[in-house]
């Protein structure tokens, strides 16, 4: 093939360059219509999420809320875990210089309690949504994409998990370890919500997979792992990233469910689903044991939300 | 346009029935869609070969049997002597080397998410061999630049183009192999007027720079005209007529040829009045239950008892110069001064 360039293709370029010069380099588009380093969609989507406001607000808190589950000291100086720093005198105090959260009903500093509650929320929070959309995706991506069979047996098995009442499954699963922790309340939970992810990212497969570009990588010869993961799974992805983050939320709550229940993470263990549950009771005496964590659990959720829709619009080159 | 003698693509008594299943849990074959039923061509090196044919009659199936995207049923396609219609895995990438596709639609046909850069080189990731790692770049520049387009926007998506520019994207991706062979299936009929003028002179002059050979699939008669050296009419999955661009325009044998010849638009208001109306009554049949004998008989007004009764192969036939699959052919030259 001759890499010159014809007289009339030079001039069919620069009579027709003016004309339309496409989209021009698109609103904080990164480096858009310059060959300078080749561009890749996680490229420009990263050079792109690091200008968005959206994404640093998201990752401040985010930010803050591991630093506090990682290292609580840095925030307050009072351990809750030590059985001492609770006084039962000073129960359901109203916030004051001593106690900015106020203190619970067996005298505790909220501020401390919500502060180390972090962790472990954030942990089945987390973990659960990494191993729903691990599991979920990677399943729901073979299902779609190669249909027939293991297609059909997957949808069965998922079908199941969906006649399964979600408390009481997760009741079921947690009565068989006796005690709950972070990583039993994870299983449980996982167990019950990979079939969501995996029925969103398959029915998104299967809209990619039909798509005239994929048909012509396969002609290009492109083996069936390159269309799964460079051609289908970034077309696929936007939906399971969205529910993803918004069910981020729903696990930190449904933990709380779970440990009110009696089968979850159990005192002396902290957790803002705990904190939730044990201020519940006495919430018209003393609101502030209830409403902090509450807040805390809301932020955390409202944090990963923006961040899932800044990673969605970023990797949406239409969109940047 | 100067085609050589030698075939370099062979298509030979092509089948393509597509199964229609009853049933949810035991699945039973009741009927076939017979999209395409024995189809045979030679293309030959530097040449255009143009397959017309209204919605429906198996142009795309066509398209995608050529590229080795669909098995056949039956039949063969060889490329340089080498079969692609039975070739599995390695051999069916080596073998598609040298055959490639310009799509329909320029929208849907580019990764929304891949670069410019990403589509046109992609080639090279699937075939190493082609180009060497470093040079794949400066490769992808050069296709840019011959397709019409600024090498500067190789990092551009797709979405900051338009259509004309989009479609120049996917001839570049299709060029990217060096192949002997572009399938061209509906190239412009997604684009305005306008554009695909200069689509259809890229196409003409990228064959006469490269060499290439091209199945142009069109449903619009006057593009395929304009850049076929010959063209094949496609009825209801058969090619009924198989000539040199000015045999079927200018003396088509098979009423259904003329039939369609009559329906293109005429821009000139006087040459209306001198071309002739035919117009055919009922819709095409069924392709999964397509007529006996020949299939254009249900529609065909020479039709007699021998139409139903026996299928006319395609073949030359007394009083014409190309081939034709009827049994009472006639030259009629259905548009003067076309």
């Amino acid at each position: 093939m001759s890499d010159t360039v014809t007289p009339r293709s030079r001039r069919a370029r620069h009579a027709k360059s003016p004309l339309r010069s496409p989209g021009g380099p698109s609103r904080g588009g990164p480096a858009a219509g310059t060959a300078g380093r080749p561009a890749s969609l996680w490229n420009d989507a990263w050079h792109d999420l690091r200008r968005r406001p959206l994404f640093i607000a998201a990752a401040v808190l985010i930010g803050v809320i591991l630093l506090m589950a990682a290292v609580p000291q840095l925030f307050t100086s009072v351990d809750p875990y030590d059985a001492t720093s609770c006084r039962l005198g000073d129960a359901r105090q109203a916030p004051s210089a001593a106690h900015w959260f106020g203190t619970d009903n067996q005298g505790c500093d909220t501020l401390a309690r919500t502060v180390y509650g972090a962790r472990n929320s954030l942990l089945v929070g987390l973990s659960t949504t990494v191993v729903t959309v691990l599991v979920g995706g990677l399943l729901g991506l073979v299902a779609g994409f190669r249909g027939g069979l293991p297609d059909a047996l997957l949808s069965r098995v998922t079908e199941i998990f969906f006649a399964i009442p979600s408390v009481l499954g997760a009741l079921l699963i947690l009565a068989v370890f006796r005690t709950g922790t972070v990583w039993t309340v994870m299983l449980a939970l996982a167990v019950l919500a990979w079939p969501m992810t995996f029925r969103i990212m398959r029915a998104a497969v299967i809209t990619a997979k039909g798509q005239d570009y994929v048909v012509a990588a396969r002609a290009l010869g492109a083996s069936g792992r390159r269309l799964m993961f460079r051609h289908i799974l970034p077309n696929a992805i936007t939906s399971v990233i969205v529910v993803a983050t918004v069910n981020l939320g729903v696990f930190i709550a449904a933990e709380a469910g779970l440990s009110f229940l009696g089968v979850g993470i159990q005192s002396p263990e902290i957790s803002w689903g705990l904190m939730i549950a044990d201020a519940r009771p006495r919430f018209l005496e003393a609101a502030s044991p209830l409403l902090f964590p509450a807040a805390f659990l809301s932020l955390t959720v409202l944090a990963f939300i923006m961040l899932g829709d800044a990673v969605r619009d970023a990797l949406d080159p239409k969109l940047r | 346009m100067a085609a050589t003698g030698d075939a370099i693509l062979e298509v030979r008594d092509l089948v393509k029935h597509f199964p229609l299943t009853q049933g949810v849990l035991v699945r039973k074959q009741i009927g076939a869609i017979k999209a395409v039923d024995g189809v045979s061509f030679d293309l030959r090196r530097g040449e255009t070969l143009g397959i017309v044919g209204e919605s429906g009659c198996g142009k795309s199936t066509l398209a995608k049997l050529l590229m080795g995207l669909e098995r056949p049923t039956r039949g063969s396609v060889r490329i340089n002597g080498r079969e692609i219609a039975g070739a599995r895995g390695a051999e069916l990438k080596q073998v598609r080397r040298n055959i490639q596709l310009v799509m329909q639609d320029p929208y849907t046909s580019l990764n929304p998410r891949m670069t410019v850069g990403d589509i046109v080189g992609e080639p090279y990731e699937i075939h190493p061999e082609a180009a060497p790692r470093g040079d794949r770049r400066r490769r992808v520049q050069a296709l840019l630049e011959l397709v019409g387009l600024n090498p500067d926007h190789i990092n551009r998506y797709p979405h900051q183009f338009s259509g004309g520019q989009r479609q120049r994207i996917g001839i570049a991706r299709g060029l990217a192999l060096q192949p002997e062979i572009i399938v061209c299936d509906e190239p412009v009929s997604a684009l305005d007027v306008s554009i695909q003028a200069q689509v259809i002179n890229l196409l003409a002059r990228l064959q006469r720079d490269l060499g290439l050979s091209y199945v142009f699939i069109a449903h619009d008669l006057s593009v395929v005209r304009h850049i076929s050296d010959r063209v094949g009419v496609m009825y209801l999955g058969k090619l009924v007529e198989l000539g040199r661009d000015s045999e079927i325009y200018g003396q088509p044998a098979h009423p259904y040829t003329q039939a369609l010849l009559s329906a293109v638009p005429v821009p000139n208001p006087e040459g209306r009045a001198r071309r002739e109306r035919i117009v055919l009554q009922g819709d095409p049949p069924s392709p999964a239950d397509p007529p006996s004998g020949c299939r254009f008989r249900t529609r065909c007004w020479k039709a007699q008892d021998v139409c139903a009764q026996q299928e006319p192969p395609l073949q030359l036939r007394p009083g014409t110069w190309h081939e034709s699959a009827c049994h009472f052919p006639q030259v009629h030259q259905v548009i003067r001064a076309f």
